[in-house]
């Protein structure tokens, strides 16, 4: 869909690439300032314990030491995320909660004095019993983690929309299914870091590898006593982020102490293993759902009832298990939810967002139980889901607004391209396994390697697909903290000089490309190549923006910088009116050019000026037509400095009930996948042979880019389906705090990804784009899932599906 | 008690004196000021701080900058030393192969190397030669596609 557009929807590369192909793209920890020091965290080695007694006097005298920061030279202001929780404090007081929780601070002149300073304090802890197992944690006898969370419990939802039970009374069939998860990690590349820098004003500067500059910016300024506006976060180039970096941390925080304190600039870096140790990626989630329907397979009722390990703090998890029921709403008509949600809070490193926020695993769920009520319906999956998407227009039960869904579209697209053939019920004899050789074992073989040339024992391999869907939001409706700010601000300015465009604005790349999002549509706004425009991006004192998380920046930002271009374009066209004596309405900027009534125009009297001013230059113009660069300069010398603004602001969105507000979103994304499997039956192994996955994005702002988001999110679905897990020990410590035990998918577990953009035209969205971030990890799970099961026979319902886990499964239930 | 190495660094020899315990990569970022090579891990897990010793890829975080001594050690800023991009870089530019940007630079080097033994390797072959690097954003997909287009212009046009 070209939709008459010169750069929108277009392939045009990445503004940032050159400066990340290159190296020179700076991220947090390539920073250096004159003085610099170097700071470094005590970090708890009990998941509970009392402290006793805490002396860093020996640290203090070590030399080369600057400060040492611990709870009782530092304010103890509560923080977090959402404010009726705030339940961290910089700096464990009497108690530390997890291994990993926050002592001390250090800062010195290198890193191995701070690291002898740290181990030169001196710590004595009394141990607690920790709380580690999140399904007994509300039990009475369970040690209680937070003074202000009985039995354990940080959150609890109720929710009932329609009426379950009578829905219940009349539904053909009801089935009770159940799927858990394991804690996981975010994993990006960066581990974060933070460098922060006292201005001789007295003005704290912080560079840091955070998702949510306004967030961190807040939380700095409250817990530091400062005025927001003595508080400046800049975000150099950020390595990852996933939800994970989306909110204000203890290093952060330390480190701008520890530059406070010291009047000289401080960096802190975390390890790969302060990275696991500090979480606040995936929760782990226990979900059980019954869901009933009626015999043609139109879903009556979805009655959900969810547990939630939060680890040692709310964090993000307020928000998480509410979109764990209410991102069920949609992509189905379904006329009655009930939701019962609890969050406990255990020894264990926080939990928080992690892409696909709190819906990822009751999606599974949801998705692999619809697949097993197709079956018992003697229904092909694909025609159960097409009999009950809902389409553009509707509103879910609990008030999710579609104002476009192309989801039968994605569903269509995947079933076409994948060439999937109708399933009919199910044999109930064992079906023949096929021998399969692998793809690196030698072929022509048959099943248990008889007539194997090289005598290599081959297993008996079967193969299966599935599909699932799932849709997203585009922006949380609301801030986290309550308020009418507007979600973004943007402010577009011309250079003075003529031809130069210069967005400026907050919004967070981490990553994702959302700075060419933004140069892409104001170059399409001024009728300039996108080269033209530069983006500034990540610093709090050029916008507010509320950061890189709920799939929020296409939409919020892509409006907001919409509306500072017009706002720019209408002020030059303006002056180009008057002096060319024609109605501002007839002109228009296309092609670096000024066009009047659809054409390019000549005007000598500007262009005597432009080249007059020019002299001895090599202007390179094109020929005599009006150039975008002469108009903008012109615009300058009739009206000083040409800046525009735009700003964007979700309408009043969703219920009135409470948590009405987390999943309500300007408008839905939406996602349909296919994935192939191979399993091999004696070893349990499943390798991914081919995903097919359509994705409705709005409008397209740039294609490749859609694409790669699309890539991405299956990616890390293929993870989180077959192997991440972050596994505890019994006295609470991560057993694989490192890359190479927490695996994460390499470059041959993934397979070939076929990428089909579905586009819609959003009302609600700039040029009607909307996001692509996190909805397209909503299927990949349950997609796996579900070819496991066509393959197998066997249904696991313990994520991740593990080698060990499906060969379980086997011996319970006999499989294929 | 540090002692004295000798290197040549994206074609400029070096004389260092490094600690005995110091990485390779540490030598590179803190004492060269290269710091488009990164730190993801510091323990070989993730290729983020992949660089080329002499021709080799190899994670600079797991050798020792004395183990460098008298090697050509080639990093991302000496992959366009002369100001135009490598065909490679190009073409992970255009392949849409770039989103965080934090182990491209060890993906263009391994790249580098494997097209070096294989002017035109299979999707397969190029999986299996960025498998130790890491990749959480792009799922790999226009990371192959970048460097098979690579090989194709290369083959097309007998850029060097």
């Amino acid at each position: 869909m070209s939709g008459g557009f010169d750069v929108l929807g277009g392939r045009g590369p990445r503004v940032d690439a050159v400066e990340k192909v290159t190296g020179r793209a700076q991220y947090t920890d390539d920073l250096t300032r004159p003085g610099l020091l170097h700071g470094a965290l005590l970090q708890s080695p009990y998941a509970h314990a009392r402290l006793v007694r805490l002396d860093t006097s020996r640290a203090e005298r070590l030399p080369g030491v600057a400060a040492v920061l611990t709870a009782r030279n530092t304010p103890r202001v509560p923080y977090g995320v959402s404010p009726a929780r705030y339940d961290e404090q910089l700096f464990a007081g009497d108690r530390v909660r997890f291994i990993g929780d926050e002592i001390a601070a250090v800062a010195a002149v290198d890193l191995d004095t701070a690291a002898e300073a740290l181990s030169l304090i001196r710590v004595e802890y009394e141990p607690l019993e920790p709380v580690l197992d999140a399904l007994t944690a509300r039990e009475p006898d369970r040690p209680q983690i937070h003074e202000a969370y009985a039995r354990n419990v940080c959150a609890q939802v109720e929710q009932h929309f329609g009426d379950v039970d009578a829905a219940r009374a009349g539904a053909y069939l009801v089935r009770q299914d159940r799927l858990s998860s394991k804690m996981q990690n975010a994993a990006f590349l960066e581990p974060q870091a933070a460098l922060a820098e006292v201005d001789g004003r007295g003005r704290l500067t912080i560079w840091s590898s955070t998702q949510v500059p306004h967030y961190l910016q807040r939380t700095v300024a409250m817990v530091l006593g400062l005025a927001e506006r003595d508080v400046h976060v800049v975000m150099p180039r950020v390595g990852g982020g996933f939800g994970a970096k989306a909110s204000a941390s203890a290093m952060e925080l330390a480190t701008c102490l520890l530059a406070q304190r010291t009047g000289r600039p401080t960096k802190t870096v975390f390890s790969r293993e302060q990275v696991f140790l500090h979480g606040r990626s995936r929760h782990q989630f226990w979900h059980t759902m019954t869901t009933g329907v009626d015999r043609e397979g139109r879903l009556l009722f979805l009655d959900h009832e969810a547990l939630l390990d939060g680890g040692a703090a709310a964090s993000f998890g307020i928000a998480t298990i509410y979109y764990a029921g209410s991102l069920l709403g949609a992509p189905y008509r379904l006329r009655s939810m009930r939701y019962r949600g609890v969050r406990v809070v255990t020894n264990k490193p926080p939990c928080g967002a992690q892409r696909g926020h709190g819906g990822v695993h009751a999606r599974a769920l949801f998705e692999t139980q619809l697949d097993r009520i197709a079956e018992e319906l003697g229904l092909d999956p694909i025609e159960l889901r097409l009999r009950n998407v809902m389409a553009a227009g509707e509103t879910t039960c609990n008030d999710l607004a579609m104002s476009s869904l192309g989801m039968r579209e994605c569903l269509e697209a995947v079933r076409d391209r994948s060439g999937w053939q109708p399933r009919a019920p199910r044999p109930a004899a064992p079906r023949a396994v096929a021998a399969e050789p692998d793809g690196l074992r030698p072929a022509g073989s048959s099943a248990g390697g008889n007539g194997n040339p090289l005598g290599v024992p081959i297993s008996a391999v079967v193969r299966g697909r599935g599909v699932a869907c799932g849709f997203f939001v585009s922006g949380a409706g609301y801030p986290i903290y309550r308020s009418r700010t507007p979600h973004a601000s943007v402010v577009v300015r011309l250079d003075e000089t003529g031809g130069g465009v210069e967005v400026q604005s907050a919004v967070a790349e981490i990553g994702q490309g959302c700075e060419t999002v933004l140069a892409t549509i104001a170059a399409e706004v001024l009728g300039v190549p996108v080269a033209a425009v530069r983006v500034r991006s990540g610093d709090t004192d050029l916008g507010l923006d509320l950061g890189a998380y709920s799939s929020r920046t296409t939409l919020m930002a892509g409006h907001a910088v919409k509306a500072a271009a017009e706002h720019v374009r209408d002020q030059v066209l303006a002056v180009v009116a008057t002096a060319l004596g024609v109605p501002p309405a007839t002109l228009a900027l296309r092609g670096a050019l000024v066009l009047a009534a659809g054409a390019p125009v000549v005007s000598e009297a500007i262009r005597t000026e432009y080249v007059k001013e020019h002299r001895g230059w090599n202007l390179g113009l094109a020929g005599p037509h009006l150039t975008f660069a002469e108009a903008a300069r012109l615009a300058f010398l009739e009206r000083g400095p040409v800046v525009g603004t735009g700003l964007y602001r979700p309408p009043a969105l969703g219920g009135s009930f409470k948590g009405a507000a987390v999943g309500t979103s300007p408008a839905y994304g939406c996602s349909a996948q296919i994935a192939e499997v191979r399993v091999d039956l004696d070893t349990g192994q499943v390798t991914l042979e081919r995903v097919v996955a359509a994705h409705d994005c709005g409008r397209a702002i740039n294609l490749t880019q859609v694409e790669g988001q699309m890539h991405g999110c299956v990616s890390m679905g293929v993870g989180e389906a077959l192997f991440e897990e972050v596994v505890f020990g019994a006295d609470g410590r991560i057993q694989n705090p490192s890359l190479a035990d927490y695996r994460i998918p390499t470059a041959l577990d993934v397979p070939p990804i076929e990428a089909i953009v579905v586009e819609s035209d959003e009302p609600n969205g700039p040029f009607g784009a909307k996001e692509v971030g996190e909805g397209g990890i909503m299927p990949t799970i349950p997609a796996v899932l579900n070819a496991i099961y066509d393959a197998t026979g066997v249904r696991v319902e313990e994520l991740p599906a593990s080698p060990e886990r499906i060969l379980a499964a086997l011996r319970r239930d006999g499989g294929a | 008690m540090k002692r004295l190495v000798n290197l040549t660094v994206n074609g400029t020899a070096r004389e260092l004196a490094v600690e005995p315990r110091r990485t390779l990569l540490a030598l590179l970022r803190e004492d060269l000021g290269l710091t488009g090579t990164k730190q993801g891990c510091a323990e070989g897990d993730c290729g983020a701080c992949a660089v080329l010793l002499d021709g080799e890829p190899v994670n600079a975080c797991l050798v020792l900058a004395l183990e460098a001594a008298g090697c050509e050690v080639l990093t991302i800023e000496g992959v366009a030393a002369d100001g135009t991009l490598d065909p490679l870089q190009q073409a992970f530019i255009d392949a849409g192969a770039v989103q965080c940007g934090f182990c491209t630079p060890g993906m263009v080097l391994v790249a580098r190397a494997l097209l070096a033994r294989h002017a035109a390797p299979t999707p397969r072959e190029v999986r299996h030669a960025i498998a130790g690097n890491l990749c959480r954003c792009t799922g790999y997909q226009k990371i192959e596609d970048a460097i098979l287009l690579a090989a194709r212009r290369r083959a097309a046009g007998g850029t060097p």
